[in-house]
């Protein structure tokens, strides 16, 4: 395999990893408005992913350096190209980490009320642009000869890129629903959580089998692709969706969750074997397409990455395990969900500062 | 607004010639990465204190350090959270607003931020997860190395963005392909072990401690002054001045050799942050002046100068010639032809004035500190007590005016002597995209300043838990209830 597809490969990597991990803290998000009934319920629910969102975001990151690094022209031509479209996910995703903070830090009901809203609002928001923006890489979008984006924040959308948009919202929500069914103590969050996904399933499943589907024909029209490769992914892709299906009808989360991982996994091997060897396709003139070849980086520059890859990533896998091992055990609503909440006694309100203390330097 | 802060204003604009998008752009880098770097560096040095404060309690069981570790890890996490929240800005923005840039050194630039992903900013976030949530899960001593662990990631992870920067500052182990006209990746030790970054890195790790350093000592003394957990914050804010006090020192002395360092690599920033028009030698060190700021007004109206002393700052010899910014200047348009190559003089000399009068400043109130502690008189000292909550601005003030030094004196290159910061912008955003994404973030960060320094100023003001579930020495541990 050549360098330029190996780091194509790894780049799928990522951002199955970003998917799977955020994937379920989004879902769980979204869920916050039909799930929980108390403050109590709330609590228990990002409790349940207050230790691990932050280093799920991280993935993001990666994905994006790693773009960057390997294939400088495709980073260069998506991100000044879907300009509006970044800028809502940059937004999206800083209030949301700021709502993990912040909401628990007075006990006003307006103001948790406005904090939770905001981290729903994202958790569905940043899913959604993402959906559409990645499928737009398949789609096509407007790019002259010399590489450069000439379309509009328009030029995004179309029926695939919002299926695909909503096929990842429907996923994700199935997704932190069986996560909660699989992590809630036994109690009613847990209880509901196992009875939504058990609805979730069905709309989530024939979504996620569209996304598949019309990857595949948007593949072949669009991007010039025979049918193979992809009918065997999205065959696999449909099996894992259906197991998702089952395995939430008959309770048995872990396989669930393991199941619904797996469709999300598939559905962006998915889009990036259609793609393959483009990163980005031209609707304005096909060959103007970006490739792995016309957008890499030179020999040398791969060979460090590879080398500095292959180095930490498995570093990054154990300590990774690690936390998922620790933080196991299942999560309650008393559980520090954010670490001003280390202050708090168990149990115990947030603490009041002193009275009558003068401000600092008035 | 004030007069000087508008002329820097107009300076940045006449800078890039005409295009709005790219001013706009400029100015959306600038605010982000100062507003990003007033919570990282903060991080970097609460990290080592915290790693402190829980070891001497790992070490003596004494329960005041855990109450204090958990006191101020809480003032860590909040500002922890906004910048990996600003960070991805910084990140995104490259390809955003400087897809020029991105094309043109991608290969290179792309590999330290990469790498810091994967390699540093993963290890951070995992361990701060690890640590807050975990204290109830793991055994004492692997929740004492998971914080050795968030400091060893905070650290790492800002070498390699100043490996990125110093890059910038100072191109090396790259050629440009011929096919494809763009810098290519010839030698990853050049471009990650160069000296430049070496030197810039201890000087932004000192930096990091003056600032964590500098706000536990605040902090702390806001306790003494109102006579609260006194036993517990006199430890702290004498931890805090053993700290900054050694490192006030060195950072004066790291600075200047610094500077040293990028006379070498560009002189014109030197010439530039000193307002010395002219070659001089031995070159004096202007410690104020009024006017001589542009090149028609060469000569300042008033000035106080220490003679040879620029001379020995930028060379270590007291006669030794600085070249001033007309000989630079006819040099870079002999090397890249026509163009005018002198950043905004005025805003260089008084960020470098500002960086170091507060560095001399921090370095005072060191001092008084040490001699309070070494007099054991610390608990009655009312004046320093104050002068140190004040002085938890100082070591921010300068970090900013680093950076504004460290960038704008660098104009008009984006990379220096490689790409110039007008073709490093990206050709498909319009004036309202940029400015628009301006205005949001200009408006997002102010709610998110306002509502962080209400956090924070809460947290500082609360009294240090009581400790009802840590066993002390031996004791065994209860189990985790759930």
């Amino acid at each position: 395999m050549s360098l330029q597809a190996t780091w194509f490969v790894l780049i799928c990597g990522l951002w199955s990893a970003y998917f799977v991990t955020e994937g379920f803290d989004f879902g769980v998000g979204m869920l916050v408005p039909v799930l929980a009934r108390t403050e109590e319920d709330r609590a228990t629910m990002f409790a349940a992913i207050g230790p691990v969102w932050d280093g799920n975001e991280v993935w993001l990151l990666i994905a994006g350096g790693a773009t960057f690094a390997a294939f400088p022209q495709w980073y260069a031509t998506m991100f000044s190209g879907f300009y509006i479209a970044l800028l809502a996910i940059l937004v999206l995703l800083i209030v949301r980490v700021v709502s993990f903070e912040w909401r628990t830090k007075s006990a006003h009901a307006a103001w948790r009320g406005l904090w939770t809203w905001v981290n729903v609002i994202a958790s569905y928001g940043a899913p959604l642009v993402w959906g559409i923006g990645l499928a737009s890489l398949l789609y096509g979008t407007p790019i002259a000869a010399n590489q450069e984006f000439t379309g509009s924040f328009w030029s995004l959308f179309s029926v695939y890129s919002v299926l695909a948009g909503l096929a990842v919202v429907a996923l994700f929500a199935l997704h932190g629903a069986v996560y909660l069914g699989l992590r809630g103590r036994d109690d009613a969050v847990r209880a509901r959580a196992q009875a939504l996904a058990f609805r979730l399933a069905v709309p989530a499943t024939l979504l996620g089998a569209a996304f598949l589907v019309a990857t595949l024909v948007v593949g072949v029209t669009r991007n010039h692709q025979g049918v193979g490769g992809g009918l065997v992914v999205l065959v696999l892709g449909v099996v894992a969706v259906l197991t998702a299906l089952v395995c939430t009808w008959q309770r048995r989360p872990a396989l669930a969750f393991g199941a619904t991982a797996a469709t999300i996994v598939l559905a962006v091997i998915m889009l990036f074997v259609e793609l393959y060897p483009r990163v980005m396709v031209s609707s304005s003139a096909f060959a103007n397409s970006l490739t792995v070849h016309n957008a890499a980086s030179g020999h040398y520059t791969l060979t460090v990455m590879t080398v500095a890859t292959l180095l930490l990533l498995p570093i990054v896998f154990a300590y990774q395990f690690w936390t998922y091992r620790v933080f196991r055990v299942r999560v309650s609503g008393e559980t520090p969900v954010t670490p001003g909440d280390i202050l708090t006694p168990r149990g115990g309100r947030p603490p009041d500062p002193p009275r009558g203390g003068a401000p600092p330097d008035a | 607004m004030p007069r000087r802060r508008v002329a820097s204003a107009q300076g940045l604009w006449e800078h890039g010639g005409v295009s709005t998008a790219l001013e706009l752009a400029r100015w959306q880098f600038a605010l982000t990465t100062l507003y990003h770097f007033t919570f990282v560096p903060l991080t970097m040095g609460l990290a080592p204190l915290l790693a402190v404060m829980q070891t001497i309690w790992y070490r003596t069981a004494d329960e005041r350090w855990l109450r204090l570790t958990r006191f101020f890890a809480v003032l860590f996490v909040i500002n922890f959270a906004i910048g990996a929240a600003t960070g991805i800005v910084q990140e995104f923005q490259f390809g955003m607003n400087w897809s020029g840039f991105s094309r043109y050194v991608g290969d290179v630039f792309g590999a330290p931020l990469a790498i810091e992903g994967i390699g540093a900013f993963m290890l951070e976030s995992t361990f701060i997860g690890l640590w807050i949530f975990g204290r109830d899960l793991l055994s004492r001593r692997a929740h004492l190395a998971c914080v050795y662990v968030v400091w060893f990631g905070t650290w790492l992870s800002a070498y390699f963005i100043i490996a990125a920067n110093s890059w910038m500052q100072h191109p090396v182990g790259y050629t440009i392909n011929a096919t494809t006209g763009r810098a290519q990746a010839t030698d990853v030790w050049a471009i990650f072990f160069q000296r430049l970054t070496i030197m810039a890195f201890v000087h932004v790790i000192f930096a990091g401690l003056m600032t964590g350093g500098f706000v536990v000592l605040g902090v702390a003394c806001w306790h003494l002054l109102r006579g609260r957990n006194i036993e517990l914050f006199r430890r702290a804010a004498t931890l805090a001045i053993f700290v900054v006090l050694p490192v006030s020192v060195i950072q004066l002395g790291w600075g200047s050799e610094l500077g040293v360092a990028m006379t070498d690599v560009q002189p014109m920033k030197i010439a530039a942050s000193e307002a010395l028009w002219n070659s001089a030698k031995p070159a004096p060190f202007s410690l104020f002046q009024i006017g001589g700021f542009s090149a028609s007004d060469p000569t300042p109206a008033f000035s106080i100068e220490v003679p040879g002393l620029l001379s020995f700052l930028a060379t270590n010899s007291f006669t030794s010639e600085v070249e001033g910014i007309n000989q630079v200047q006819a040099q870079e348009q002999a090397t890249h032809g026509p163009g005018n190559y002198v950043p905004d003089v005025r805003l260089a000399y008084w960020s470098m004035r500002v960086m170091a009068y507060l560095g001399t400043l921090s370095l005072m109130l060191a001092i008084w500190g040490g001699i309070l502690v070494r007099r054991k008189r610390l608990l009655e000292a009312r004046w320093f007590q104050r002068a140190a909550l004040a002085g938890i601005a100082l070591p921010f003030l300068a970090n900013f005016a680093g950076w504004i030094l460290t960038e704008t004196a660098r104009q008009p290159w984006i990379v220096y002597g490689l790409q110039r910061t007008a073709a490093g912008v990206s050709t498909t955003s319009s004036t309202a995209m940029v400015g628009a994404s301006l205005g949001v973030f200009v408006g997002l960060y102010g709610v998110l300043a306002i509502v962080d320094f209400w956090l924070m100023r809460r947290y500082a003001r609360v009294d240090p838990p009581e400790i009802d579930d840590a066993p002390t020495g031996g004791a065994p541990r209860p189990a985790p209830q759930y």
